[in-house]
C-alpha cells in the first residue's frame, strides 16, 4: 500500500498536467482502475471514428440558416475504405457531381461544407452551434454564402471540388478531427482561399480544437472570421496569412 | 526484367524497385500507392524470384537514379566494396540463409555495415519470416555513447516524452518528474515542442540543463524542433545535447521535410563542436517511419519499406545516438492494422540495426488504426527480444499533444522485467544511488528525490 505521504505527493504533482502522471503501480503494472479507464477513453475514441453523421437532424439544423442544403457523399462508400483511401474522400461520387451541377453559372463568396471526417460525434456536436456563432458575422459583413454542403465520408480536401462547381471564392470545411484519448469530438475548421482541385495543404488555415473543452464556439466563430476576411484582404490563404494566436495543430495533417 | 514462372503463368516484373514492391508483405500505404502485388500468388512469384537477384545487381541498379538523388548518391558513394567481398557471390535468398546461419555473428555483421546497401537489407527482409527478423538482429548490437552508453546486450533504454500540449514547463516538469521516478530517461529526455517557437525551445533546453547537472542525472536531453531552428539555439549558445531531424529515404522526401544532406552536415558538425557528451560524441537523433515518402509524394514508385531502409543510409553517415522509427504514427492508410505495424516496426528494427544503427523503435498507434494496447504490448516483447535499444516512455501511454498512444513508463519497466533488462549502465548506477532502484531491479518510491525535483522545478 502508498503511505499517506506518497498518495498526497502524487496528487500534488497532477495538478500541473493533464498527462496520465502519478498513476501509481502495482509491481511494475498500472493499477486496474487507471488501467481500464485507458481502455475506456481508448473506447470513446474509437466509437468516434466509425460514428455516423445524423443527417436528420444535422440537415433540419442546417435549414435554419435560410440557405439550400445539399447532402453529398464521397467516393469512399464506407469507413473501411475511408480510412484506407483519403484519395477517395477527397472526391464527390457521381451523384453528388449531378446535385451540384444545377449552381454551375452562380457565383459566391464563401462555400461551407461540412463532413463527418474522423470523427462524426464532433459534427453532430458542435457544427450547428459553430454556425450559430459564425453566420451571423458573415451576414453582417455582407459575404455572398453558398448552398451549405454536408458531406458524408470526407476529407478536407473536398471541399476544393464541392467550391469550384460553386464558383466560390473561399472555402471553409468544418470537419471532425482524428480523436485523442482525451477528445473524442475535437471538431476542425479548414479555410482555403481561390479554392481548385489538387492545391497543397500549406495553402490553407486551420482552426483546431473547437469544442466546448477546448477551443469554445464563439472563440471559434470570431478566429474563422478574422481569418475569411483577412483572406478576402489579402487574396490568399495558408502560411503566408498569420493569425497570432490560431495554433494550427501539427497532428492533424492526417484528415 | 525479372520474371518468374507458376504453373502456365510467367509474372514479369520490369526492374528492381517493381520486384521489390510487388514482393513486399501486404501494407495498406503501398496499396495506396499502387505499388503491390495484385494478388497473393504474384507476391510469392516476386519474393521467390527476389532469392534469385545476386547482390551485385543492387550494385548496378539503382532504385532511384544516380543523378537525380543525393541519398542514391551517398549510398553508392560510400559503400564498402572491400567488405562486400564477403558477400558478394550471394543471391538475396542465399544472404538471408547466411545471416541465420552462425558464420555470420555480431563482429562481422559488424564489420559488414557499410557493404551492406538499404535496398539489399530491404529486399533480404522482405523475403524473410517475422522470426528471422528477430533472429538476425538479436545478433547485431549498436552501441553509442553521449553521457551514457545506449545498446548494450542486456539493456533496455526508454526516451521519457513528457510533451505538453502548450509546452508549459511545469506541466512538462511534473511528466519528467513522473519519468525518472519510474526509470525513464536513459535514451533521452526528449520533448516534441508544441510549436516551433525558438524562444521555448530555448527555454525549455535550460530547464532540461538544470535538471541533468543539479540532480547529476547520466543522460542527455533534446527539444525536437527542426533542425534550422537548434542550429540557431546552439549560435545563442542554448544547451543543446542532441540535435533531433525527422529524415526520410529520397531527396525530394527530406526537401519536404526543409532538409537536405549538406544542413545536416552543418549540423552535425555545429553539435560536435560543443563537445557536452562525456562518455562519447554520438550527438545526433533521428526520426522516420514508413509511408513519409509517399505522404509528401516523394517515392518515385519505390515501396514504402524500401524508401525507409533508405532513410537509414541518410541517418548512419551522421553516427548518432538514437534513431526511431515512430512506426504507427503515420496512420491506417499507411499501415492498417497491428499486424501491419508489426511487421512494419520488426523490419524497420532488423534493416536499422544491419545497417549500423542504434535503432529503437516508438511502438505506437493513431485512435484510426486497428489497433489497441494489445498490440502494443506483444511488438514490445518481440522488440525487446530482438534487442531494440530503446523504446518511448510517455505517462500512461498518452500523448496529449500529439494525440496518439505510445508506450509508457510501466511499459518499459513491464519489457526489462518480462525479459531480465536492465537500463543503460550509468543510468541504473544512478537509479541505485538515489534509492530508486534496488539491486534486482526492483523499483522504489523515492520521496526525498521527489521532494527535491518538485521544489526545485514545480
Amino acid at each position: 500500500m502508498q503511505s499517506n505521504k506518497n498518495i498526497s505527493a502524487s496528487q500534488s504533482i497532477k495538478k500541473y498536467t493533464q498527462a496520465r502522471i502519478a498513476l501509481g503501480k502495482k509491481g511494475v503494472s498500472v493499477p486496474a482502475k487507471e488501467m481500464l479507464q485507458f481502455k475506456m477513453d481508448h473506447a470513446h475514441a474509437r466509437d468516434a471514428v466509425f460514428s455516423l453523421l445524423e443527417i436528420d437532424k444535422l440537415s433540419k439544423e442546417l435549414k435554419s440558416f435560410n440557405l439550400p442544403v445539399f447532402l453529398l457523399k464521397s467516393k469512399a462508400t464506407d469507413k473501411h475504405l475511408y480510412l484506407k483511401r483519403p484519395d477517395l474522400g477527397r472526391k464527390l461520387d457521381e451523384n453528388s457531381i449531378e446535385q451540384l451541377s444545377v449552381l454551375r453559372d452562380m457565383q459566391y463568396d464563401v462555400c461551407i461544407a461540412i463532413t463527418d471526417g474522423l470523427s462524426a460525434t464532433a459534427i453532430n456536436n458542435h457544427a450547428k452551434n459553430i454556425l450559430v456563432a459564425l453566420m451571423p458575422l458573415l451576414n453582417k459583413a455582407n459575404i455572398k454564402i453558398a448552398p451549405l454542403c454536408l458531406i458524408e465520408r470526407g476529407r478536407v480536401a473536398i471541399a476544393d471540388e464541392v467550391s469550384s462547381w460553386m464558383n466560390a471564392k473561399l472555402s471553409l470545411i468544418l470537419i471532425g478531427e482524428r480523436p485523442g484519448l482525451s477528445s473524442p469530438d475535437s471538431l476542425g475548421a479548414y479555410i482555403t482561399y481561390n479554392p481548385s482541385i489538387g492545391l497543397k495543404d500549406e495553402r490553407r488555415n486551420c482552426v483546431s480544437n473547437i469544442r466546448p473543452e477546448g477551443l469554445k464556439y464563439k472563440e471559434a466563430a470570431n478566429k474563422i472570421f478574422y481569418l475569411i476576411k483577412e483572406a478576402f484582404r489579402l487574396k490568399l490563404s495558408g502560411v503566408e496569412l498569420k493569425e497570432n494566436d490560431t495554433n494550427a495543430s501539427l497532428n492533424n495533417w492526417h484528415i | 526484367m525479372y520474371k518468374y514462372s507458376v504453373h502456365n503463368h510467367t509474372y514479369h516484373f520490369n526492374d528492381l524497385k517493381t520486384l521489390m514492391a510487388k514482393a513486399t508483405p501486404f501494407r495498406s500505404g503501398d496499396a495506396l500507392a499502387g505499388l503491390i502485388a495484385d494478388s497473393y500468388e504474384e507476391r510469392v512469384a516476386a519474393q521467390i524470384c527476389l532469392a534469385d537477384v545476386p547482390l551485385k545487381n543492387f550494385l548496378s541498379e539503382a532504385t532511384i537514379p544516380y543523378e537525380t538523388d543525393e541519398i542514391t548518391r551517398l549510398i553508392i558513394d560510400t559503400h564498402d566494396a572491400v567488405n562486400f567481398k564477403y558477400i558478394s557471390a550471394y543471391t538475396i535468398g542465399e544472404l538471408r540463409d547466411w545471416l541465420l546461419s552462425d558464420d555470420a555473428h555480431t563482429t562481422l555483421l559488424q564489420q559488414l555495415q557499410f557493404a551492406f546497401t538499404p535496398e539489399m537489407i530491404a529486399a533480404v527482409s522482405k523475403i524473410m519470416r517475422n522470426q528471422d527478423l528477430i533472429l538476425v538482429a538479436q545478433k547485431c548490437e549498436v552501441v553509442t555513447r553521449f553521457r551514457n552508453t545506449i545498446g548494450l546486450k542486456g539493456r533496455f533504454a526508454a526516451r521519457l516524452q513528457p510533451n505538453h500540449p502548450t509546452d508549459d514547463p511545469k506541466g512538462i516538469a511534473a511528466s519528467i518528474i513522473d519519468g525518472l521516478l519510474l526509470g525513464s530517461g536513459d535514451a533521452v529526455i526528449g520533448i516534441n515542442p508544441a510549436t516551433d517557437n525558438p524562444a521555448q525551445a530555448h527555454l525549455l533546453l535550460h530547464m532540461m540543463n538544470e535538471l541533468i547537472h543539479k540532480f547529476s542525472i547520466p543522460t542527455q536531453a533534446c527539444v525536437l524542433s527542426h533542425i534550422t531552428t537548434t542550429l540557431d539555439l546552439i549560435n545563442k549558445d542554448a544547451p543543446v545535447d542532441l540535435v533531433f531531424q525527422s529524415i526520410g529515404g529520397t531527396e525530394k522526401t527530406n526537401k519536404s521535410f526543409g532538409i537536405n544532406l549538406s544542413m545536416l552536415n552543418e549540423a552535425y558538425e555545429a553539435s560536435l563542436s560543443l563537445q557536452r557528451g562525456t562518455v562519447g560524441n554520438n550527438v545526433m537523433y533521428f526520426e522516420t517511419g514508413q509511408g513519409s515518402s509517399l505522404s509528401a509524394n516523394a517515392h518515385h514508385g519505390v515501396d514504402q519499406q524500401t524508401c525507409e531502409a533508405r532513410a537509414y543510409a541518410v541517418a548512419r553517415h551522421f553516427k548518432p545516438h538514437l534513431v526511431n522509427s515512430v512506426v504507427g504514427f503515420i496512420g491506417p492508410e499507411y499501415l492498417y492494422d497491428g499486424k501491419q505495424i508489426t511487421r512494419a516496426a520488426l523490419e524497420d528494427h532488423f534493416c536499422g540495426k544491419l545497417l549500423g544503427l542504434p535503432m529503437g523503435v516508438d511502438v505506437c498507434y493513431t485512435n484510426h488504426a486497428e489497433a489497441d494496447q494489445d498490440d502494443i504490448d506483444n511488438l514490445l516483447l518481440l522488440l525487446g527480444i530482438a534487442g531494440c535499444n530503446f523504446i518511448m516512455g510517455v505517462p500512461g501511454a498518452d500523448d496529449i499533444m500529439l494525440n496518439y498512444q505510445s508506450t509508457s513508463f510501466h511499459d518499459a519497466l513491464f519489457v526489462r522485467k518480462a525479459l531480465g533488462l536492465k537500463p543503460a549502465p550509468e543510468f541504473e548506477s544512478w537509479l541505485l544511488q538515489q534509492g530508486l532502484a534496488d539491486d534486482d531491479g526492483n523499483m522504489l518510491p523515492s520521496l526525498t528525490l521527489q521532494k527535491q525535483l518538485m521544489e526545485k522545478f514545480l
